[in-house]
């Protein structure tokens, strides 16, 4: 919560600087714009952006699943050898055409929508949505009621089940409450890429692209704009900031 | 005639009996609960597929048996059925009892109970969930008050208006619960407005099945008695909402049926679903249903207190089939991410999800039941919340 109000004071004081830039550009050139819409210290969030992802789902092979491998690293997730308890913030999914025969493999994760059943049904808040797009589960006020498991169409969210030891102080996690994929909101903060991104692009095939979508500058928007793609469950008009191509 | 109440007291070993099982349920219930806290719900049955399990089932069948239950008490006061004036109070005693009982299963089952106080100090207003806190602690409030005009001579004159809003209550409450499910877009079981109805019926069915075997039980306990006409009307009732529950539930599915984007789910339950599809035929609609339909409209035996004993016995037997195959069996069809092709990974994506209910679960839920029956005996041992029958037959 500290972080949603943090950014909404954050962007009602960017407004106020770029506001402020705005009209002095005349003069100044570009450079107060620059200096307003640069990221501060304290500043966490910021509606300009939407993070999201675009998998390529003909780059991405069927025994390779060097991005779970890096998520499950980055966050400690190694579970208690119990497959039906055990969390999974991503997987591989493999897909096969029941016409065609044709089979495909991607990832699955949380798809950090843009209206997430997750957020609408939680009881506390304590599913929300940052102003970047990411969406997030606060430990401190998670009862621990599922709804959202239930509510999630793309079974991206595990409740932990038992006791986890030896986490990661930019990941906490805690048994009771649910959890899902942070998008590594940790370096994405540091200007970072998520780790399965990396772990794709360094051990995989080179299948995801990270960056802000609402960018036209960055690959990602460019991508998406000059090939097709395809949110999975578009039909449920959820705005997912996670996008397939070649599926 | 002036109706006269009083507390309950007996001496009978089924009364003590019954006592001493309910006292065991709830430290048996507690007990589970605080198992599966420490451990983790790892030591359930419930899963990552299967996150709402038994204790859901039970919770959920007490929840919509405690909005049924006060349907007697509304006869009374909405519809001035006079007949069923006497029992009003227990009515309304029934109603509380059976939604704590519930709550607390509910309550004990999260992951974190012990965080309640968030649960009642940070609210979405957007999740029914709230709504739902709301509309539960709002219940208990309206029907203590109701209780309040009932007991209280000077304020007998609210008690319709009281009456009138705890039944409205229990609607909007029941519309709460249904939407639950009827909320859920992403599964191919739920996302339906028709839960709304079928919850709300199934309710009726439920609160009536348990109040005919709560008055029989009292009765006999305080060697009192319970008209047979009361009784008899009840079961005929009951038949009624049986068969208004048979109807909704066959427009629920032959709905779903035409829609070709939900044969997958449909053929699951009606057809290839094992435990829950002999669940649904032979526990939902057979013994829920059609038997107890049969032995109220086309035999006599519905007009025998044993008869009245069984066909209760059978509705909750099928209306705990109903809730178990809603809402474990609509989870464990798996979520339909990619119509058209077949899925398969390491979480099950795919495949029918696997649940055994464990022994905590089962636990917890009964210990929800015996803290429900357990305070209804307690307060009506302080309380005068008894028709008594004597002192009526005695002054007419």
């Amino acid at each position: 919560m500290q972080v949603t109000i943090k950014s909404k004071v954050n962007s009602k004081r960017r407004k106020l600087l770029a506001g402020a830039a705005a009209a002095a550009g005349l003069s100044s050139g570009f450079q107060l714009i620059e200096l307003a819409l640069a990221k501060s210290d304290d500043e966490v969030a910021s509606s300009l952006k939407r993070w999201g992802l675009l998998i390529d789902t003909e780059k991405c092979a069927s025994d390779c699943d060097a991005c779970v491998s890096g998520c499950n690293s980055e966050h400690n997730l190694d579970g208690f050898d119990r497959p039906e308890t055990d969390a999974q913030w991503i997987r591989k999914i493999e897909l096969t055409d029941q016409q065609t025969g044709h089979v495909s493999s991607l990832p699955m994760l949380c798809q950090h929508c843009e209206n997430p059943p997750c957020v609408d049904v939680c009881p506390t808040g304590a599913s929300f949505k940052r102003d970047d797009g990411i969406v997030l589960v606060d430990k401190h006020i998670c009862i621990g009621c599922r709804y959202c498991v239930m509510a999630c169409p793309y079974k991206a969210r595990s409740f932990i089940h038992e006791s986890l030891h030896d986490q990661k102080s930019y990941s906490p996690r805690g048994k009771g409450t649910v959890e899902s994929c942070t998008l590594c909101v940790h370096r994405i903060d540091k200007d970072q890429a998520p780790a399965c991104v990396e772990a794709c692009n360094t051990q995989g095939n080179g299948a995801m692209l990270f960056g802000d979508l609402k960018d036209e500058g960055s690959d990602i928007a460019k991508k998406i704009k000059a090939s097709s793609s395809r949110q999975v469950r578009a039909d449920l008009g959820l705005n997912t900031g996670v996008r397939y191509q070649n599926l | 005639m002036t109706q006269h109440f009083k507390i309950l007291k007996s001496n009978q070993p089924g009364y003590w009996l019954s006592l001493l099982l309910f006292t065991l349920l709830i430290v048996a219930g507690y007990g589970a609960a605080h198992y599966m806290e420490t451990q983790g719900h790892w030591v359930s049955g419930m899963n990552n597929q299967i996150v709402w399990g038994l204790p859901h089932v039970f919770a959920i069948f007490l929840i919509l048996a405690a909005s049924g239950a006060i349907n007697v008490a509304s006869l009374s006061s909405v519809f001035s059925k006079q007949g069923y004036k006497p029992w009003a109070r227990m009515s309304a005693l029934l109603a509380i009892c059976l939604l704590i009982g519930g709550l607390l299963v509910l309550v004990l089952d999260l992951g974190r109970p012990e965080r309640l106080i968030v649960a009642m100090t940070y609210y979405n207003f957007k999740s029914i969930f709230a709504w739902n806190i709301f509309l539960y602690t709002g219940f208990i409030f309206v029907v203590v008050l109701y209780l309040w005009t009932m007991f209280e001579h000077s304020m007998n004159k609210y008690t319709q208006n009281a009456g009138l809003l705890a039944f409205v209550w229990r609607f909007v409450l029941t519309s709460g619960t249904g939407s639950i499910f009827g909320f859920l877009v992403a599964r191919q079981f739920f996302d339906a407005a028709m839960m709304v109805p079928i919850f709300i019926v199934l309710s009726l069915v439920l609160g009536t099945s348990v109040f005919i075997l709560v008055s029989l039980t009292v009765t006999r306990w305080d060697q009192t008695t319970i008209s047979e006409e009361t009784i008899f009307s009840l079961v005929r009732l009951l038949g009624i909402f049986i068969a208004a529950e048979l109807f909704l539930v066959a427009v629920f599915h032959l709905t779903n049926l035409y829609a070709t984007e939900h044969h997958g789910v449909e053929r699951f339950i009606l057809m290839d679903g094992g435990r829950y599809t002999r669940l649904f035929w032979l526990g939902q609609i057979v013994v829920g249903g059609m038997i107890p339909l049969g032995l109220i409209f086309l035999t006599r035996y519905g007009n025998k207190t044993v008869g009245a004993v069984v066909v209760s016995m059978l509705a909750l037997a099928g209306s705990f089939s109903q809730l178990y195959v809603t809402i474990i069996g609509g989870q464990a069809y798996p979520l339909v991410l990619f119509p058209g092709k077949d899925v398969s990974s390491s979480f099950f994506d795919g495949v029918v999800a696997h649940y055994s209910p464990s022994m905590p679960e089962l636990l917890l839920g009964l210990g929800g039941f015996g803290l429900s029956l357990m305070l209804l005996v307690i307060v009506m041992r302080v309380l005068p919340f008894l028709p008594d029958i004597r002192a009526v037959q005695i002054k007419s």
